[in-house]
């Protein structure tokens, strides 16, 4: 019966690879990438910037919503809890949607009109997801200091306030650098994401370059092979790095 | 109750303006429902596969062979390293334009579909993160233990399924469910080849019904409810496999 199967839908090859030139149409692809590879390169240097703005932006907010998190006032505390598990538990991609349809794309301020492109408000998208993951590592570490320190803290007399910013919060910047580093490598993985919402980076880059050189079949691997060892190359020794951080931090 | 759901929220939308067009509209409803089951499936498909992958992935990288040892740190390391996004794409354009295609009479099928490939690569990218955590979970194994197994005269297979992978398991178990909902939250990149999971789904209504926010809202709340049933899930197996007066 699965002879008969079989004799009835017969498998055929795309035509471009029943010709003997196979290795011809690659050498003709690789020739072509080198040709773009400039362009792909000026974007993948708008996927660094989007990347350094995010993770600015994150890490900025995101002390302040880690240090409401730690707040002893139940609203803050509460109120940060539920925004940072929504923003933790929804997917990267649903966010950025939620941004680029939330935030305007071009405003008034006085008379003057200022426009938003659409790499800023992907930048900002991409930023949320880092603060609520900066003000948990900041939660994390505040959790970690042995609870000797606060008692130390309040038999000298300190407020909590000054607890916070003279002693425990000192202590706590060495220990959050390896998963704040982790997230910049995760944040930079995720930059090409923006590509689906129409932004020219080093992917949406790389796209734009197989449709001009004619949109042929054999381009599409080596284009996407080529962005990903150059995310690689970027990425691997930061990985490095953190490993190697990580181990110095915990001695 | 249905009917009654349904009458509510034309209600609401007729008093507010806030359009739940799925909750009643039957066409609507369907696509969605349609879409909610294909993310699930999706997802399950997904979080077991690389499960699989990633306890062949650390099991290979226990064997004595060197060679296997390389292969597997080579995968590790490249699909941790490189964007999953860029992932899905190679291996659904890239990869999918080289498979052979199937005669259908009077079309051509490709292979692997879009489902097929999104689930190949995603579950190759989260095999590489679970490979990491089993790794982990099986050198904090003590190595007493190891050696209790070697006394009793378990082989080294043996020792490896009855001795080391129970233990290991308990061990890496928060960080596993870290992981495995990370998976689940990447499985939305799906959308960007047209899966028709629940993302790709909601703009497809948003398109018709332009109600972008209450969609949206959606989105928000399946993915929630989602990562904290798989949330408890976790929890609820860490407190079944929880060793008495271990750790």
């Amino acid at each position: 019966m699965y002879l008969q199967l079989w004799r009835q839908t017969h498998v055929r090859f795309l035509a471009h690879t029943q010709e003997k030139f196979v290795s011809n149409k690659t050498e003709n692809a690789i020739s072509v990438l080198v040709q773009w590879t400039p362009f792909i390169l000026e974007g993948f240097l708008l996927n660094l910037v989007i990347s350094f703005l995010a993770m600015t932006i994150g890490t900025l907010l995101g002390v302040g919503l880690g240090l409401m998190r730690i707040s002893r006032r139940s609203y803050l505390n509460n109120g940060a809890r539920i925004f940072i598990q929504i923003l933790q538990n929804t997917p990267w991609l649903v966010i950025l949607f939620a941004v680029m349809f939330l935030v305007p794309s071009q405003f008034k301020i006085g008379g003057a009109q200022i426009a938003i492109s659409g790499w800023v408000q992907a930048t900002v998208g991409l930023s949320l997801p880092i603060v609520a993951n900066v003000a948990e590592i900041l939660r994390g570490s505040v959790h970690s200091i042995p609870s000797a320190q606060w008692e130390a803290c309040d038999s000298l007399g300190f407020n909590r306030r000054q607890a916070l910013s003279m002693i425990i919060l000192p202590q706590c910047y060495k220990r959050m650098l390896p998963p704040w580093m982790s997230w910049y490598a995760i944040l930079t993985l995720a930059t090409p994401i923006v590509a689906i919402l129409g932004v020219r980076e080093g992917l949406g880059s790389a796209q734009a370059a197989m449709e001009s050189a004619g949109g042929k079949p054999e381009y599409l691997m080596p284009f996407y092979g080529f962005v990903m060892i150059l995310f690689f190359i970027y990425i691997y020794p930061i990985a490095r790095w953190t490993k190697w951080l990580e181990q110095r931090v915990s001695q | 109750m249905s009917a009654y759901l349904a009458a509510l929220f034309k209600d609401i939308h007729q008093k507010t303006g806030l359009n739940f067009v799925y909750m009643y509209d039957q066409f609507e409803y369907r696509r969605m429902i349609d879409g909610v089951w294909t993310s699930a499936e999706l997802i399950v498909l997904c979080l077991i596969c690389s499960i699989i992958f990633g306890l062949v992935g650390a099991a290979a990288r226990e064997s004595k062979s060197r060679i296997l040892f390389m292969i597997v740190g080579a995968y590790v390391e490249f699909f941790r390293n490189t964007p999953p996004y860029v992932q899905l794409l190679f291996f659904y354009f890239g990869i999918g334009s080289v498979l052979p295609q199937i005669d259908m009479g009077g079309y051509f099928e490709p292979l692997i579909g879009r489902f097929g490939w999104a689930v190949i690569s995603l579950s190759l990218f989260g095999g590489a993160f679970v490979t990491e955590i089993f790794r982990s979970g099986i050198e904090s194994v003590p190595r007493t233990m190891r050696e209790a197994a070697e006394a009793l005269g378990y082989s080294r297979i043996q020792t490896f399924m009855h001795v080391v992978l129970p233990l290991a398991l308990r061990f890496c178990l928060p960080a596993l469910g870290g992981i495995l909902i990370s998976l689940l939250k990447y499985t939305s990149l799906a959308y960007a080849i047209a899966v028709p999971e629940v993302t790709y789904t909601s703009q497809l209504i948003w398109n018709d019904n332009f109600n972008v926010i209450e969609m949206m809202i959606t989105l928000f709340i399946f993915y929630n409810l989602a990562v904290m049933f798989f949330s408890l899930l976790m929890s609820s197996l860490e407190k079944r496999l929880a060793l008495p007066g271990y750790g």
